[in-house]
């Protein structure tokens, strides 16, 4: 049975369409990401899940009840904000105990499960602190086991780790994603960052302008992009995409490889690239440049792997080829994923 | 704290020590001659038996003190100030937090709103305190007009009473309570605005955390909203007492003093006593009572100003 | 949240508001009725206190402007507030500067200090006070009030205004003299200039205490046509035991509303300043 549902879930700030028609529908267990750039509407979705934003239309649905208008405390979801939103004047233990105790739990096992929970993140030395003398990390790590205490159906996450240092995050999402998996609970995880989307998610959801985009798997997503925004949002750098016609074609930075690298076949299109820049970051090099007649030139990336040792330099035009099959065409005037060319 | 490194040459206008003195030292000798010597002189005043009319300071030791505390309308003088102080503060504590919450949410008019509760601060005191004159005026009272109309004044068997008017200023209890209403009403625009800033303070991240992990509303604001705001709660409280334990206006415009001293508080009574009366003496003996509780105060206040590290 | 229970809250809200505000307005609105009342409505005990029964009359505004000195009163206090402002401006702009720039060790110091004078109340200093003034031969003088004002009025325009410049960045005033100009300079011609907001707060302060003022006024000055309005309103318009009710209010309403209203321009920035001392 599905965990948690959506169904044409809508809400408008006065004329402004925040979050429009969305539907979701997630399975037991599942770590779905929501990804878009700023202003997009996960962050509403997310706080409308939560309880804490009152959604204009549509319903919402966890564990088969419907909790559309249902204040936060009975839709049994726990939620880390990107801030952590610790109680500042209560130590690590209060902090943690709070969900509980406002349950009207009783004293002993509080003490258990704040113990348990803390374990779980490996705090449980720091119980007695107030969280001005915690590090960011250990600040994270607070708000998760508050987060996990009650053992909630539904886990809601709201971009945590964008407040860590660029070292700390990598390891963070691996610690995360383990941890969600023993658990075993629904998440539903906010963030901007495609890289961490795709490290994260079961499945991924695209939104821009408060409509999902696409739903789908990290592999999905990547490579059947199901329009323009999610082919150049995804990926970095971004999907090339040239016009032709009334169509977009659109292949990625490592489908695009000097001539010869690819079994020439007709299986291939082959462009005269004219180089105009090149940066060297050690595992690969991005190759800037143009292809197609002076009048009409369309800029595009190549990356290449750092093991080709190919001599390129700027001002050179080269051949480059591209599969067909690596080839996806976008429809001009809706930026569209069309038919054509799918296997 | 970045080490400031003395500039070598170029003489003051880059010589950053010397120049930081040489800029704070007005303020310093200002206050040293405005504040403090005035301040070693009333001590001196204290011990001495100057008046007007003969103003030398013949110091005679304690002898001033033990005549003030012997005096009746002293007694009473001291007693009033705490009364009138802590009474209204704490009421002003209790509705400020009221109007600010009230006043945290959206709506239409909010700007007429604020400048209507803010005038009784923003206008001058003595002034303000002469519209409340006519509130309690014997005869024309507004309020006891208002009262005869509702019929709880006036007619025999009304809840206040059979007579035309209430005394708001010649019967005594009334009259403490006339000068208590004077105070909140000044204090209340400050301690609101204070409480307001404390109040926009927490970040709603931690309500709605607060809500999401189960909290209801009287939960929420018993156990984050107070703890949070109360550093802010104590300064308005304590700065609202400095300002009413001090004042010597609203008393001196309302009743001064009367009837017959039941509303004396200390600063009025060094007026009549020092002033007034010449007994520069005596004056100066019972205006240094005051100091002692504003030590205090100032010493809370600094402790608080430290402590409020909290987020 | 359904509808009902929104329209109950909102009722409430306004409710609550309307109680405060006419609490807060009281007795400027019977300001404002009573300078226009005839004496004969103004003094009938049956009368409606809140309407006008007989029809207005500018009678007592003409009293007060043209037959008592409530010009002058406003003339002296302006003067008096004039000159205030400057003496503060020039004490606390460069005392704040220093200590908000250079506090150390005695800055902090000072900075308490500074809030400590306001441990010795008015009410315990103007006896000696009044000793210095007369020793001065300052007394029944505005000069009197011009010396002593500034010392309620520096302390906090100091402490307000240190807040104000420790938000301007060091950075700036160290590009200003690696970009020629000398400490000295840097501050006057960079930071300055960027604290023009606080100074305004300042000044608007600064004016409007010293027009508030009562105590000092009271004690130094007895002589009626150097009044300021704080203290000629309340004394000078009572005839032995008779209040003239109208031209009284009718001085109080002048008096208060214009700084009532330029002071609520500034309220935001005076709080601001007020709670970033104390709650840092």
């Amino acid at each position: 049975m599905a965990n948690l549902e959506i169904q044409h879930l809508s809400k408008l700030f006065g004329e402004v369409k925040a979050v429009d028609d969305v539907n979701i529908l997630t399975t037991e267990g599942e770590f779905l990401v929501l990804l878009g750039p700023s202003g997009c509407g996960k962050t509403t979705l997310l706080r409308m899940i939560a309880g804490i934003e009152a959604p204009t239309s549509g319903d919402i649905i966890i564990n088969g009840q419907a909790v559309t208008h249902l204040p936060p405390r009975v839709r049994n979801i726990a939620m880390v904000f990107q801030s952590y939103a610790l109680y500042p004047h209560m130590t690590v233990f209060k902090n943690i105990a709070f969900p509980l105790r406002t349950r009207g739990v009783d004293r002993a096992k509080i003490r258990q499960k704040v113990e348990w929970a803390s374990g779980m993140f490996g705090i449980g030395h720091l119980l007695d602190r107030k969280p001005r003398e915690l590090s960011g990390g250990e600040r994270q790590r607070v708000a998760l086991a508050r987060a996990i205490v009650r053992e909630p159906s539904v886990f809601l996450l709201d971009e945590p780790l964008s407040n860590l240092d660029a070292i700390l995050r990598a390891s963070a999402r691996e610690e995360l994603r383990q941890f969600q998996k023993r658990l075993g609970v629904t998440t539903v995880y906010v963030t901007h960052d495609q890289v961490e989307a795709m490290g994260l998610g079961d499945r991924i959801v695209v939104m821009s302008q408060g409509r999902v985009r696409q739903a789908g798997t990290p592999s999905e997503i990547y490579q059947w992009p199901a329009d323009t925004f999610v082919a150049t949002f995804v990926g970095s750098p971004p999907m090339n995409l040239i016009e032709q016609g009334d169509v977009l074609l659109g292949f990625r930075p490592e489908t695009f490889l000097p001539a010869g690298f690819i079994r020439d076949s007709p299986e291939v299109v082959t462009y005269p690239f004219q180089v105009t820049w090149i940066e060297y970051l050690g595992a690969e090099r991005l190759v800037y440049g143009d292809i197609g007649e002076k009048c009409c030139a369309r800029h595009v990336v190549s990356r290449l792997p750092g093991n080709i040792s190919l001599t390129i330099e700027a001002g050179q035009t080269y051949p480059f080829t591209v599969l067909k099959q690596d080839i996806r065409y976008f429809d001009r005037s809706s930026g569209l994923l069309t038919d054509k060319g799918r296997i | 704290m970045r080490g400031e490194t003395s500039i070598t040459g170029s003489g003051i206008r880059d010589r950053a020590d010397l120049l930081a003195r040489f800029m704070i030292a007005p303020a310093v000798l200002y206050i040293t001659a405005m504040i403090g010597f005035p301040f070693i002189f009333a001590i001196l005043y204290s011990l001495s038996d100057a008046t007007t009319g003969d103003p030398s300071l013949h110091l005679i030791g304690f002898g001033n003190f033990r005549a003030v505390l012997a005096d009746p309308v002293f007694r009473i003088s001291l007693k009033n100030t705490f009364i009138f102080a802590f009474v209204s503060q704490t009421l002003v504590i209790v509705l400020s937090r009221i109007l600010a919450t009230a006043l945290m949410a959206e709506f239409r008019g909010k700007w007429i709103i604020r400048f209507l509760v803010m005038l009784p601060w923003t206008a001058p005191i003595s002034l303000g305190t002469i519209g409340w004159l006519w509130m309690f005026d014997s005869i024309f009272s507004p309020i006891d007009w208002i009262f005869r109309y509702t019929g709880l004044l006036g007619t025999p068997g009304a809840l206040l009473g059979p007579m035309q008017n209430l005394y708001w200023l010649g019967e005594p209890a009334l009259a403490m309570i006339s000068v208590i209403t004077v105070h909140i009403w000044r204090l209340l625009p400050l301690a609101t605005v204070i409480q307001l800033a404390g109040l926009s303070s927490i970040p709603r991240d931690l309500l709605e955390a607060a809500e999401v992990d189960g909290a209801r509303a009287w939960r929420r604001t018993l156990e984050i909203t107070i703890p949070l705001t109360l550093p802010i709660i104590s300064i308005a409280f304590l700065f609202g007492l400095v300002f009413t334990f001090t004042d010597m206006t609203v008393v001196y415009v309302l009743t001064r003093g009367g009837p017959i001293h039941m509303t004396q508080v200390l600063s009025t009574w060094t007026f009549f006593k020092g002033i007034e009366g010449g007994d520069l003496a005596q004056g100066a003996a019972v205006s240094l009572f005051m100091f002692p509780v504003l030590a205090g105060i100032a010493a809370l206040v600094l402790r608080l100003a430290r402590r409020s590290e909290v987020v | 949240m359904t509808g009902a229970r929104t329209v109950v809250r909102r009722g409430g809200l306004y409710s609550i508001l309307s109680i405060f505000a006419i609490f807060s307005t009281f007795p400027f609105y019977w300001m404002v009725i009573a300078t226009f009342k005839r004496d004969h409505d103004l003094f009938s005990p049956t009368n409606n206190p809140f309407l006008f029964n007989e029809p207005p009359t500018m009678d007592h505004l003409r009293l007060l402007i043209f037959e008592t000195h409530f010009l002058t009163y406003l003339l002296n206090t302006f003067l008096v507030g004039i000159a205030v402002v400057a003496i503060t401006l020039a004490v606390a702009v460069p005392a704040a500067y220093s200590l908000a720039r250079w506090a150390r060790g005695w800055g902090e110091m000072f900075g308490i200090g500074i809030f400590l004078t306001y441990l010795v109340p008015p009410t315990i200093l103007f006896i000696p006070l009044s000793r210095f003034a007369s020793v001065l031969g300052l007394q029944e003088s505005l000069w009197s009030l011009i010396l002593i004002y500034p010392t309620f009025t520096i302390p906090f325009c100091t402490w307000l205004l240190m807040g104000f410049f420790k938000t301007i960045p060091r950075d700036i005033e160290e590009q200003a003299m690696i970009d020629g100009l000398s400490r000295l300079g840097a501050m006057v011609k960079v930071v300055l200039p960027l604290a023009v907001s606080g100074i305004l707060t300042i000044i608007v302060f600064a004016f409007t205490l010293s027009m508030h003022e009562f105590i000092y006024a009271l004690t130094f000055i007895s002589v009626s046509a150097h009044k300021t309005v704080s203290i000629g309103v309340p004394t000078e318009l009572v005839r032995g035991d008779v209040f003239q009710w109208g031209p009284l209010m009718a001085g109080a309403l002048l008096a208060s509303i214009p700084v009532a209203v330029v002071y609520t321009f500034f309220l935001d920035r005076f709080i601001a300043g007020f709670t970033m001392g104390a709650v840092k």
